[in-house]
């Protein structure tokens, strides 16, 4: 298991390789990135922002917490901070299994407790030259999706 | 005492500053530190019981703070 909270590119390929083991006949590989338009608006670009000792232990408890549920220490996560262009990676979930069930779900599990545990901001550049904070509890995103 | 009050992002903003060192009496507690920082310029956009850190930890609004105590107030997280 790790996880880390980065300023650079997060190399997925490598995060990929990290969980790979013999024993394990799936792996799952999750990657958010910056999506072009956001509620009907154009985004050029997402500001990240972190609490980055306490998002450093959460991403930890998270992962443990996925490790003993779902019975597999495969797991690696990396979150980016920073300012980030469009389709670049946000956050890479790697998880390997002897099975796909439990890989599958995994990999959902921790995506979904990031989003709502983990103290990151993003703060969306529109095309307009405006910017503005994301705030889940007002936006659409709130809903998965 | 002083405590230091840690701000992020729409906060952070609101506030014009990412940490500011909060003057306040023995006793007092996290709810009253959220007093004084939302008595002050901005401060009305954070809200009356924002999710609060001490010293990395989780805490309530009746938690009692001590002397060099970080107080971290947390936006609505949107990580991912």
């Amino acid at each position: 298991m790790r996880t880390a909270l980065v300023t650079g590119v997060i190399d997925a390929a490598t995060l990929l390789a990290e969980v790979a083991a013999p024993k394990n006949g799936a792996s799952v590989l999750f990657v958010g990135a910056v999506r072009e338009s956001n509620d009907g608006r154009e985004v050029s670009g997402i500001e990240y922002s972190a609490y980055a000792a306490m998002a450093e232990n959460e991403m930890a408890v998270i992962v443990s917490e996925a490790a003993s549920q779902f019975d597999t220490d495969d797991i690696v996560v990396e979150h980016r901070v920073g300012r980030l262009g469009i389709g670049e990676a946000s956050v890479v979930i790697a998880v390997a299994h002897p099975h796909r069930a439990q890989a599958y779900e995994a990999s959902r599990f921790i995506i979904e407790a990031l989003k709502k545990r983990v103290p990151v901001w993003k703060r969306e550049e529109y095309l307009d030259g405006t910017r503005e904070w994301v705030d889940p509890t007002t936006a659409r995103e709130a809903a998965p999706r | 005492m002083t405590v230091t009050a840690l701000l992020f992002a729409s906060y952070a903003e609101a506030l014009g500053s990412s940490s500011i060192e909060l003057p306040l009496a023995p006793g007092d507690s996290v709810g009253d530190a959220l007093a004084r920082l939302r008595a002050m310029p901005g401060g009305d956009r954070v809200p009356p019981a924002p999710l609060v850190a001490v010293n990395l930890v989780y805490r309530r609004p009746d938690h009692v703070l001590a002397a060099g105590d970080e107080l971290a107030v947390i936006p609505p997280v949107a990580g991912g």
